[in-house]
């Protein structure tokens, strides 16, 4: 029970620093005191946390290597990009658009979830990273053959595989819109993604993950994590909590991603390749495996940081790397945790013991 | 310290159809386990082969025989580790072919490993948990949305993990991270997991292995406890003779993957080729 308690502080914890650095930001933004450039970060900050927060679900959680989760995203960007476009007119009101959208680009990731983790989460042994490495490529190769349209008599899809077509191919009536235009990517896009969207995607990915990490569901996802013979024997489907992990999370990627891509004007495929993939379990990483509060911090702050470090020019990958390194030791090193817990004696660790 | 050892109180065992023997108050009752010519090979190298042996309801019943005889490997064939080459195993009357582990521990076989396999990051309660698993009902959505059904369901099976944790004395571990805890009170854990499964058949590999006298005497009874109390048949493997020939109502004994003997433990102690293969050895 007592751990039942400071599990719940801690996510207490976390839902109360989000929210209130959402407000804090929320109220600089609205009130012009931020500059264009950090404004200009605060959806693809809550973005990054959503696919922070979700890709841990599967390396930190499950114990699943996976290097493809900017393919879900980019699933999840067209797919929504694709929902938002065509019913700009059936549906003007933008929040309720873009929610349409989300739901569609999270929906998208779930069909592709399946199809990526059914094949490989029933076999023993480590597959998915290479499996996940090549979804992404793939991917990004199928969304570059893409052309989409809309008008009025409905949407139109083509895959150019051959190369030789283009947007003409589509026949568009005159008052038609092109929405993905192959190689060129999405097109036009109207921008209707917001930061109080963005704070709710960030709240609701977090209720799902910390809910499920600590109920029956999530303590039989660590349990195969930690000893897949042992699981088995005391009962459990280990394709079945696998394969939630893994959805669950290319859900949140895709969602993230239909945010992501309805905050921008147009969008390549390209800029979901490996490096996002990569850049994004470094933040998992040295966030902590497993550690959600952790995530969102190593995001926040490798997100910004590039940004911040302008003014240092020559010295910025310097400062970057070592800037690294103390986010990692600040988040995942045992002893430098006994440190601080030294220095700042808390409440929580007394009764703990 | 003298303490006066104690005596168990074993049935008397009778002759089941015909080669098998169980105890005399299981008699009326299916056996919970039935294997036949089971076996299995690994390359070149007959494992196990042969085996054949029958266990009463609530019988306690020892497998024993020299390192490498293949006692381990008749458990993972037992719980579908290894798929057997050959051989039948009947559970309650029912067959196992094309069982997972998984199925088998729902059709209610449930063990520990010689090499322990706790959940080790996490705690001793979450590890009974786990182990409570097929008991909660609730599903992932229940979870996520925090529905009344959650919180009962937990709250009950917190209790009954107390409850199943009391029975080795251990509620104040139980939140303790289980890799934390020494060595006998790892074994013990991996015993309650086991445990709530809820199983009719419950596999112990090794369960004194590291222990102290002290502990195993503890061991031996409350091993004992648990049969009487959940009404349950339990195998073990253990090479402490004392703990073998104090609880086992029926011993069978391996070497190099065949079964050279089975008895009482008054005939096994008293069989010459057992003696010779086995006991002879160690002296
Ligand atoms: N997975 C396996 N592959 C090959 N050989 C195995 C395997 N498991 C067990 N063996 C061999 O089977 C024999 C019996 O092993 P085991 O059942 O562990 O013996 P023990 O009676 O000591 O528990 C040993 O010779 C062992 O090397
Ligand atoms: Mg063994």
């Amino acid at each position: 029970m007592k751990n039942l308690k400071k599990a719940t502080k801690v996510d207490f914890a976390t839902y109360l620093g989000v929210t209130v650095s959402f407000v804090i930001m929320y109220i600089l933004q609205t009130g012009g005191h931020l500059s264009s450039s950090i404004a200009g970060q605060l959806v693809p900050i809550c973005c990054f946390i959503v696919m922070a927060v979700s890709l841990n679900l599967v390396v930190g959680i499950s114990g699943e290597l996976s290097l493809g989760h900017a393919g879900f995203m980019s699933v999840g960007a067209f797919g929504g990009i694709i929902a938002a476009q065509s019913l700009a007119g059936a549906v003007p009101f933008a929040p309720l658009r873009l929610t349409i959208a989300i739901v569609v680009g999270a929906l998208c990731a779930v069909i592709i979830g399946f199809v990526v983790g059914v094949p490989v989460l029933r076999l023993r042994g480590d597959y998915l990273a290479i499996v996940t490495l090549a979804f992404g490529q793939i991917i990004k190769d199928l969304i570059n053959c893409l052309l989409v349209g809309y008008d009025s008599h409905g949407l139109h899809i083509m895959f150019n595989i051959s190369g030789l077509k283009s947007i003409n191919d589509l026949h568009l009536e005159e008052t038609g819109k092109a929405i993905i235009k192959g190689a060129q990517g999405a097109v036009g896009i109207t921008k209707i993604s917001s930061f109080p969207a963005g704070f709710i995607l960030v709240m609701l990915a977090l209720v799902i993950v910390l809910n499920l990490i600590r109920s029956r569901s999530g303590r039989a996802i660590m349990a195969i994590r930690d000893n897949r013979i042992a699981a088995e024997s005391v009962g459990l489907n280990i394709t079945k909590y696998k394969l939630m992990a893994f959805v669950l999370s290319a859900a949140m990627a895709g969602a993230a991603g239909a945010l992501y891509g309805l905050n921008y004007g147009s969008l390549v495929a390209s800029r979901f390749d490996f490096n996002t993939s990569i850049l994004v379990l470094v933040y998992v990483v040295l966030g902590g495996l497993g550690n959600i509060w952790g995530s969102i911090i190593a995001t926040v702050v490798l997100y910004m940081l590039p940004e911040a470090l302008r003014q240092f020019s020559n010295y910025r990958m310097l400062v970057y790397a070592i800037v690294l390194i103390l986010v990692m030791l600040a988040t995942n090193n045992d002893q430098l945790k006994a440190l601080l817990r030294r220095i700042i004696p808390t409440r929580k660790e007394a009764d703990a013991q | 310290m003298t303490e006066k050892k104690p005596v168990f109180e074993k049935a008397r065992m009778v002759p089941y159809p015909s080669q098998a023997i169980i105890p005399e108050r299981d008699l009326n009752k299916t056996p919970i386990l039935e294997c036949s010519h089971l076996g299995i090979d690994f390359g070149g190298l007959r494992a196990v082969d042969d085996f054949n042996l029958t266990i009463g309801r609530t019988e306690i019943a020892g497998l024993i025989g020299p390192n490498g005889a293949g006692k381990t490997t008749v458990f993972n064939l037992l719980t579908k580790v290894y798929q057997p080459t050959r051989g039948t195993i009947l559970l309650d009357g029912m067959d196992t072919a094309g069982k997972t582990t998984a199925q088998i521990n729902h059709m209610g076989i449930a063990r520990t490993f010689q090499n322990i396999r706790l959940f080790s990051n996490m705690t001793v309660m979450e590890n009974i948990l786990v182990g409570l698993h097929s008991e909660m009902s609730y599903n992932a959505l229940t979870s996520v949305l925090r529905l009344p059904a959650f919180f009962r369901s937990e709250r009950i099976a917190r209790q009954r993990a107390m409850e199943l944790l009391s029975i080795f004395g251990m509620e104040d571990t139980a939140e303790a991270v289980a890799g934390s805890l020494p060595y006998g009170a790892q074994r013990r854990l991996e015993i309650l997991r086991a445990l709530a499964t809820n199983p009719s058949l419950l596999l112990l590999d090794e369960p004194a292995a590291g222990m102290n006298p002290s502990e195993t005497a503890e061991l031996m009874e409350n091993i004992v406890k648990i049969r009487d109390t959940f009404n349950i048949a339990v195998m073990l493997i253990e090479h402490d003779m004392n703990l073998v020939m104090g609880i086992c109502e029926g011993i069978c004994v391996l070497n190099f993957g065949q079964v050279i003997a089975k008895g009482t433990a008054e005939e096994i102690q008293s069989n010459p080729t057992v003696i010779e293969a086995y006991l002879g050895k160690q002296q």
